[in-house]
C-alpha cells in the first residue's frame, strides 16, 4: 500500500510506524506535563492526556524485522510497550488525537541517532533483514475531555505544537486533517547564476530590492552598493548581495552603536543641557573606557569572538554574552537553545579554541499569569515562553556538559511581545592560544554538522522589529539545536589544538549569524579566499549555492588549516564521530571568490565588504521625563505585606529554574547559585576551572531596566554597580574584574531612543572608569519592538508599537586567588553582628567605589562571615534571604538605614551601593559607612524593628514557604 | 603498582575529567578512552583493574538515556566485560553510566533475567540538580563503613522501576540494592529526599558479584572542600563524602 502524497524512490519501500507507550500502571510523564499545561491554559475540564513516542521507519522492512527493532532498541520492555503498524493502516480512533512532527528540514536529532543505531543493530544480526532509508520521530497525544474540534485546535496551538518548526495532524470529531506529510524525495535546485539589477535604478526600486530580498539594508547602504557596482560596470549576483546584507547587518556589524551621533539634551550626571558629537559611539564610550584603563591583564578585548583576561600565569579566561531575542520570541525552545549553543561556539572559536567551563542566562519576560484572553496575535504566552527558554538552555547546556551557574529572570509586562534572552559562556584557554591569524595558503575547513536549509536570514531577521505575522514570515530563521554534535566538535577542536606536534590550525571561528558568509568573510578579511560551495557537506540535496553560503545551520566551525595538517584533522574529527571538510583556500588576493561546480558565482572585493558600509549619522535627544512612574511600594509594612513582597516574582526564589540546570558538571563549582543549608540565592557563582588548583573566578550580573524610564545614564551605572556588588559579595578581586555589556534596546529610528542609548553608553563608560573595571566584550540587540495587529491594539488597550524598556545587562567576571576563602550570603553564627554598609551618595562614583573596595577588603581579610548585596526588594528582602539561606534568624533595627518616612520605602526601597554583612568579631567595622543593625539570634524568627518599634516578626520557615513556591505556582507546576 | 582505572566515554559523555580527577585523588592512575577505540582493542582491558562509565548524555539520551551506549557494550564488548568482572575487575557506572550499565544488562545481574529494571523519567517530569543523602545497603566493593554520603544528583531519567513486583523483591532479597536515598538522619522519605520517585528509594544497584555498581548520584562532584553547597558553614577538616567511594574502590586492590 502506498500512501498518497509520499513520494518513494522505490516501489518496494514502505513506511512502518512504531508507537511506544508507557505500560499500564507506569507513569506517563510527558502526558502529565502536557495536562498541567492544558490546565494552565484554562481548560480545567480536559481530564487526560496520554503521550506516545512515534518512530517512522522507511525502507525495505517487514513486520517481524520492525517488531524486533522495536523490542531490541526503541521500546524498553520494563515499562513500555510498542505498537507496530504500517503507516497506511494506522487509522485514527474516535479519541481526539494530535500527532506532532518536525517540519521537513528541521533538525530531528533523535531520528539521526535512531537511524544509525537501528542500522548497526540490523548489521549485527547478519543475513538479509532489509534496509532502512530514513527515520523520523514524532509525538502523539490522545486527549480526553476536549469539548469540540475548535477547542482541540486551540489546545494544540496553545501547548502541543509550534507551527514555526512543527506540524500537527489532528483527528477526532469525525475528521482527520493531515498536516505532516513526510517528504524526503530529493529536492532539486537550479544553480544558474542570478544577477540583481541595481544599476540605474532609483531609490524606490533599490528599497524594493532590499525589502523583497529581506536584506534589511537602507537606501543609503543600497546606494553605496550601487556606486560600487557602477564602478565595476556590472550588476551584483544574488550571492554577492546576500553576502553584503549579512556582513552589513545590524546583527553582525553594529552600525547603530558605531554610528556618528549628534546628541542634544540633558548633561550626564549633572544639571544642564549639552550638545555633543560622538564619532563612533561605541569607540568613544565603552571601548574608550577600556583603552583609558589599559589593564595589562586584559589579553584580548573587542577583536575576537569573546574578551579574554588573564587567569593565572598560564591560562586566560574568555567571556562572551549574546542575545537571542527574536528567535526566542517565536520559538522559545529552539531560540534559547541555539542562543546558548551559539554563545558556546563563540568560546570554542575564541583564540585558538577555549574550553567552555560555565554558562550564564538572563531572561526578561512578562508575568506567566498573564490572562490568555489578553494575548495579541503572533505572541506566545509568557508562561510558554519562560518554559521554553528554560528548557532550551537546560537541554543544550546540560547535554554539552557545561554548568549553568549564574543568571537572572526579570518580569515586566513590556516584555510580553519581545521577551529577552541573554546567554553567556566562560571559557578557559592556555595563554599561548589567545591569538590567531589565518595565513595565505591555508585550507578553509568546515568542521561539524552538515549544512541544510535551516536558519536562513537569521542575521538580517534579528536586525528588524517583530510583527504579528513574523512567526510565519521568518519560520525558516529559527532552528532546533543538536548539542551532542557540538560536543563532538568541541572534543575534536580541543584534541586538534592540543596535538603534541602543535596546534593543527592557524585560526578558528564559529559559524553563527550569516553562516559561512560571515565566518569565512571575517577570517579572510586581511587576505582573500576562494570557496568551492559544492564541497560543503549537505544534510540533503537541493540547496542552491547562495543558500549553502548563508545557511545558519548550527554546530559548525570554520578553521584555517595548513595543508600538511588537514589529514590529521580529518582523522581526529572522524574519531570523534564528526566531519571535517576542505571547502576552499585562503589566499592573498583581497578578493572573496565564490565558486560552484567550476562556475564563478560571486566575487567580492573584501575591502568594500568590510569598509564600504557608509557610517550612519544619527541624531539623539534626551530630556528627563517630567513625571516618572515610581515603583509601587506599600506605605505601611506588617507581616502580611512582607510575605506578599517575598511572593513577588521578581523577588521570589528562582530555584525551579536553577535546579533544571546542571550547575555542577565539570566538578569546578565552588560557590553555587543556591547556597546554605536553607538554600538561598547566591550573589555570584564561583568556579574553579582547573581541578588541581584552588584558583577560581566569580561571575555575576546586574540589570535594572526599570531605572531606564527615569534615566538610562543612571540605569547603566546602577547595572554596573549591581554586577560589581555581586562579585564583591563572594570575595571577588576588584583589581581583576572585567565587565561585558549587552544592550537590548527599543526602536532606534526614534531620536529619543538613540538619546537613551547615548546616555547608557556614557553611564557605562563613567562607571567602568571610576570602578577600574574594563569592558572586554559586548553585543547589542536593537529594535526590540512589536507591531500589533490593529484590532488587537484596540481590543487589548495596548500601544500598537510595543516597546521594551531599554535594557542594559552588565555581566562581571572576577579572578579569585583562593576559592576556599570565598564568602556566601547565608548567616553563619548566632551572636554575630549585622552591619549595613552603603555610600552616602548614589551619584558620586568615587565614593561608591570606595565602599566596594572597603567591603572587598574586609572580606579578603576574613572579617566577614556572610555578605549579601542590597538589590531587588531593598534591605528588608536582603535580610529575609539571609535568614532563609541559613535557617538562622535575626533581631535588627533598621531605623537609621535611610530617612524615608514610610516603612515600605525604608524596607523595600532599592538603591545602588549597599550591602548587609555578618561581622565576625565585635559590632562591625570602625567606619562610618557601616551601620550596626543588630544580631544573629537562634529563635527561628526574623524580627525587624524601626527605632524600637516592631515592624515585622516572622518565622523563617513561613518566609521560605512563600518565597520558594511563588514561581512554581505562577508557572502552574 | 597503583590501581589502574579506564574511563570509557562516548559522544556526549561529559563527566570523564572530574571522574578521572576523583580517581587520582583516591590514589589511582586513570586513562580516558573513546568506546570506539576500546571496541577496536578490547584487549587493553587487561591493563586495568577498574572500568568506569562516566556521567553525561551519551548520544543525547536519544531514544532513552543510555540506550545507544548500552547497545555499544552489548553488541561489541559483552564478552570482554564479562571476562573483566570474572577475573575480579570492578565496574562503576555513574548517572548516565548507570543507565548504560542497566541497558547493557550488567546490573542488577543475569540471574534476574533480561529487562529486569530500567531507569526512566523522574516523576517531576524534568531534569533536577539537587543534593541528597545516600545510605549503603547491600555489600558492594565501592561502599565503606563510614555511614551516609552526601552527594548531588543531576538527571532527568533516574527513576528506577522493575519489570514487576517479584523483580523488585528479588533486588532486595538477593542484595542488589547498594545505595538508597535517605534523609540526613538516615530515614526514608518522599520527594525531594528521594529526588526522582525511584522504587524503594533505590539510588544504586550492584550485581551478584558486588563488583559492579551503577549509581545515579555523582560522588565525583563531592571530592573537594568547596563542592558542598553549604561548605562555608561546615568544618574544614572533613573528608568530602564522594571521595570515600573512590577510595573504597582503590582499597579493594590494596
Amino acid at each position: 500500500m502506498r500512501r498518497k502524497g509520499i513520494s518513494l524512490g522505490d516501489s518496494m519501500a514502505e513506511t512502518w510506524r512504531v508507537r511506544v507507550v508507557p505500560k499500564r500502571g507506569d507513569f506517563d510523564v510527558a502526558g502529565a506535563e502536557k495536562l498541567r499545561e492544558v490546565h494552565a491554559l484554562g481548560m480545567q475540564h480536559v481530564s487526560m492526556v496520554r503521550s506516545a513516542t512515534i518512530y517512522e521507519l522507511r525502507g525495505h522492512l517487514d513486520e517481524p524485522v520492525v517488531r524486533r527493532l522495536a523490542d531490541d532498541l526503541l521500546c524498553d520492555a520494563v515499562n513500555q510497550r510498542a505498537v507496530v503498524v504500517r503507516v497506511a493502516n494506522d487509522v485514527p480512533t474516535d479519541v481526539a488525537t494530535v500527532e506532532v512532527f518536525f517540519r521537513p528540514g528541521v533538525m530531528d536529532a533523535v531520528a539521526l541517532t535512531a537511524m544509525t543505531s537501528l542500522r548497526r543493530l540490523m548489521a549485527s544480526w547478519g543475513g538479509e533483514s532489509g534496509a532502512i532509508d530514513a527515520v523520523r520521530t514524532g509525538i502523539r497525544y490522545e486527549i480526553e475531555g476536549v469539548a469540540d474540534r475548535a477547542e482541540l485546535e486551540t489546545l494544540t496551538r496553545g501547548v502541543l505544537v509550534n507551527d514555526c518548526v512543527q506540524q500537527a495532524t489532528l483527528s477526532g470529531f469525525g475528521e482527520t486533517v493531515v498536516a505532516s506529510r513526510w517528504v524526503t524525495a530529493p529536492l532539486s535546485a537550479d544553480q544558474d547564476v542570478r544577477r540583481v539589477q541595481i544599476r540605474g535604478r532609483d531609490d524606490a526600486a533599490l528599497d524594493a530590492v532590499s525589502r523583497d530580498g529581506h536584506l534589511f539594508l537602507n537606501t543609503e547602504e543600497m546606494r553605496a552598493i550601487q556606486r560600487h557596482y557602477d564602478a565595476l560596470g556590472r550588476d551584483p549576483t544574488d550571492i554577492e548581495l546576500e553576502t553584503l546584507a549579512q556582513t552589513w547587518s545590524e546583527h553582525c556589524v553594529h552600525k547603530t552603536l558605531k554610528a556618528d551621533v549628534w546628541y542634544e539634551g540633558d548633561d550626564f550626571g549633572r544639571d544642564g543641557h549639552v550638545e555633543l558629537r560622538f564619532d563612533n559611539l561605541l569607540k568613544t564610550t565603552i571601548v574608550h573606557a577600556t583603552r583609558t584603563l589599559d589593564c595589562e591583564w586584559c589579553l584580548s578585548v573587542f577583536d575576537d569572538n569573546a574578551g579574554v583576561i588573564a587567569f593565572d600565569d598560564d591560562h586566560g579566561i574568555a567571556f562572551k554574552v549574546e542575545t537571542h531575542n527574536r528567535p526566542s520570541a517565536i520559538e522559545p525552545y529552539g531560540g534559547a537553545a541555539t542562543g546558548i549553543g551559539g554563545c558556546i561556539r563563540d568560546i570554542m572559536g575564541c583564540g585558538l579554541g577555549a574550553k567552555p567551563v560555565a554558562n550564564t542566562d538572563v531572561f526578561c519576560v512578562a508575568d506567566p499569569r498573564w490572562s490568555a484572553d489578553r494575548l495579541p496575535q503572533g505572541v506566545l504566552h509568557p508562561r510558554r515562553v519562560l518554559n521554553g527558554v528554560v528548557q532550551g538552555v537546560r537541554d543544550y547546556g546540560n547535554r554539552m556538559g557545561i554548568p549553568t551557574v549564574n543568571g537572572a529572570i526579570l518580569f515586566e509586562k513590556r516584555y510580553l511581545t519581545n521577551p529577552l534572552v541573554f546567554c553567556g559562556c566562560v571559557g578557559l584557554l592556555p595563554r599561548r592560544f589567545v591569538h590567531k591569524e589565518a595565513r595565505a595558503g591555508d585550507c578553509i575547513v568546515v568542521l561539524g554538522g552538515r549544512t541544510g536549509r535551516d536558519g536562513i536570514h537569521g542575521a538580517t531577521f534579528s536586525s528588524g522589529g517583530l510583527t504579528d505575522r513574523h512567526a510565519e514570515d521568518f519560520a525558516h530563521a529559527v532552528q532546533i539545536g543538536h548539542p551532542i554534535e557540538q560536543k563532538r566538535v568541541l572534543e575534536a577542536v580541543l584534541r586538534a589544538r592540543n596535538e603534541a606536534s602543535g596546534c593543527l590550525f592557524n585560526a578558528i571561528t564559529d559559524c553563527g549569524a550569516g553562516g559561512l558568509s560571515s565566518a569565512i568573510g571575517e577570517m579572510g578579511e586581511k587576505l582573500g579566499a576562494t570557496v568551492h560551495l559544492e564541497k560543503v557537506p549537505l544534510k540533503y540535496e537541493g540547496l542552491r549555492y547562495d543558500e549553502i553560503w548563508i545557511s545558519e545551520a548550527q554546530e559548525r566551525m570554520v578553521l584555517s588549516v595548513p595543508p600538511e595538517n588537514v589529514k590529521r584533522l580529518i582523522e581526529i574529527a572522524a574519531a570523534e564521530e564528526t566531519e571535517a571538510t576542505v571547502v576552499g583556500t585562503f589566499e592573498a588576493t583581497g578578493l572573496l571568490r565564490l565558486m560552484f561546480g567550476g562556475t564563478l558565482v560571486g566575487e567580492l572585493d573584501l575591502a568594500f565588504l568590510h569598509e564600504g558600509l557608509p557610517r550612519r549619522k544619527l541624531k539623539a535627544t534626551w530630556t528627563k521625563p517630567e513625571t516618572i512612574k515610581s515603583e509601587i511600594v506599600p506605605d505601611a509594612v506588617d507581616n502580611k505585606v512582607f510575605l506578599h513582597k517575598l511572593h513577588e516574582l521578581n523577588i521570589a526564589s528562582k530555584q525551579w529554574v536553577i535546579r533544571q540546570y546542571d550547575h555542577e558538571v565539570q566538578g569546578g563549582s565552588s560557590v553555587k547559585p543556591l547556597v546554605g543549608p536553607g538554600i538561598g540565592p547566591s550573589d555570584a557563582a564561583v568556579v574553579r576551572p582547573l581541578l588541581t588548583s584552588d584558583r577560581g573566578f566569580a561571575v555575576a550580573c546586574g540589570l535594572c531596566p526599570q531605572e531606564s524610564d527615569r534615566d538610562p545614564y543612571t540605569m547603566a551605572i546602577y547595572a554596573v554597580d549591581e554586577a560589581i556588588r555581586n562579585v564583591v559579595c563572594v570575595g571577588g578581586d576588584l583589581s581583576r574584574t572585567a565587565i561585558l555589556d549587552n544592550f537590548s534596546w527599543g526602536d532606534v529610528s526614534r531620536e529619543e531612543s538613540v538619546g537613551a542609548l547615548v546616555r547608557a553608553c556614557v553611564g557605562a563608560k563613567d562607571a567602568a572608569i571610576a570602578y577600574g573595571t574594563p569592558f572586554i566584550s559586548g553585543k547589542d540587540s536593537l529594535n526590540n519592538q512589536f507591531t500589533l495587529a490593529a484590532e488587537d491594539a484596540e481590543r487589548l488597550d495596548l500601544p500598537q508599537h510595543m516597546q521594551i524598556p531599554h535594557t542594559l545587562l552588565i555581566s562581571a567576571i572576577s579572578v579569585i586567588a583562593d576559592v576556599t576563602r570565598c564568602v556566601t550570603m547565608d548567616l553563619k553564627c548566632v551572636g554575630s553582628s549585622l552591619v549595613y554598609v552603603r555610600s552616602d551618595s548614589v551619584d558620586d562614583l568615587d565614593a561608591m567605589m570606595d565602599v566596594h573596595r572597603a567591603v572587598a577588603g574586609w572580606i579578603a581579610d576574613g572579617r566577614v562571615l556572610a555578605a549579601h548585596d542590597v538589590s531587588d526588594g531593598g534591605v528588608g528582602v536582603t535580610l529575609a534571604e539571609m535568614c532563609i539561606a541559613s535557617n538562622l534568624s535575626i533581631n535588627v533595627d533598621v531605623g537609621r538605614v535611610s530617612t524615608e518616612t514610610n516603612d515600605g520605602a525604608l524596607l523595600f526601597g532599592e538603591r545602588p551601593c549597599a550591602y548587609v554583612l555578618e561581622w565576625a568579631d565585635g559590632n562591625g567595622p570602625d567606619d562610618d559607612r557601616g551601620l550596626p543593625l543588630g544580631k544573629v539570634v537562634g529563635d527561628a524568627t526574623m524580627t525587624i524593628n524601626r527605632d524600637g518599634r516592631e515592624v515585622v516578626l516572622l518565622a523563617v520557615k513561613d518566609m521560605r514557604t512563600v518565597w520558594s513556591q511563588a514561581l512554581e505556582r505562577a508557572m502552574g507546576v | 603498582m597503583a590501581c589502574r582505572v579506564l574511563i570509557v566515554r562516548a559522544a556526549g559523555s561529559n563527566c570523564e575529567h572530574e571522574t578521572a580527577h576523583a580517581w587520582s585523588l583516591a590514589g589511582a592512575t586513570c586513562d580516558i578512552e573513546h568506546v570506539a577505540a576500546l571496541r577496536d582493542h578490547p584487549g587493553q582491558l587487561n591493563d586495568y583493574q577498574i572500568l568506569t562509565i562516566p556521567g553525561g548524555f551519551s548520544y543525547g539520551d536519544d531514544i532513552a538515556a543510555g540506550v545507544v551506549f548500552g547497545q555499544d557494550l552489548k553488541l561489541f564488548l559483552a564478552d570482554a566485560l564479562r571476562a573483566f568482572v570474572d577475573r575480579g575487575g570492578l565496574i562503576l557506572g555513574i548517572c548516565n553510566g548507570f543507565q548504560v550499565l542497566s541497558q547493557a544488562g550488567l546490573v542488577p545481574g543475569a540471574d534476574l533475567g533480561a529487562d529486569a529494571v530500567t531507569l526512566t523519567q523522574n516523576t517531576s517530569g524534568h531534569y533536577e540538580d539537587r543534593w541528597v543523602h545516600l545510605a549503603p545497603d547491600a555489600a558492594c566493593a565501592f561502599a565503606d563503613d563510614d555511614g551516609l554520603m552526601c552527594v548531588p544528583v543531576a538527571h532527568a531519567e533516574g527513576r528506577l522501576v522493575g519489570r514487576d513486583r517479584d523483580v523488585v523483591s528479588a533486588l532486595e532479597e538477593r542484595g542488589r540494592i547498594a545505595f538508597r536515598y535517605v534523609d540526613q538522619n538516615g530515614q526514608a522519605g518522599g520527594y525531594p529526599i528521594n529526588p526522582n520517585g525511584s522504587v524503594r528509594d533505590i539510588a544504586g544497584l550492584t550485581d551478584e558479584t558486588g563488583r559492579v555498581l551503577g549509581l545515579m548520584p555523582h560522588p565525583e562532584r563531592h571530592v573537594h572542600l568547596t563542592h558542598h553547597p553549604s561548605w562555608t558553614a561546615l568544618p574544614r577538616d572533613r573528608t568530602p563524602d564522594g571521595l570515600r567511594l573512590f577510595r573504597a574502590g582503590v582499597r579493594h586492590f590494596a
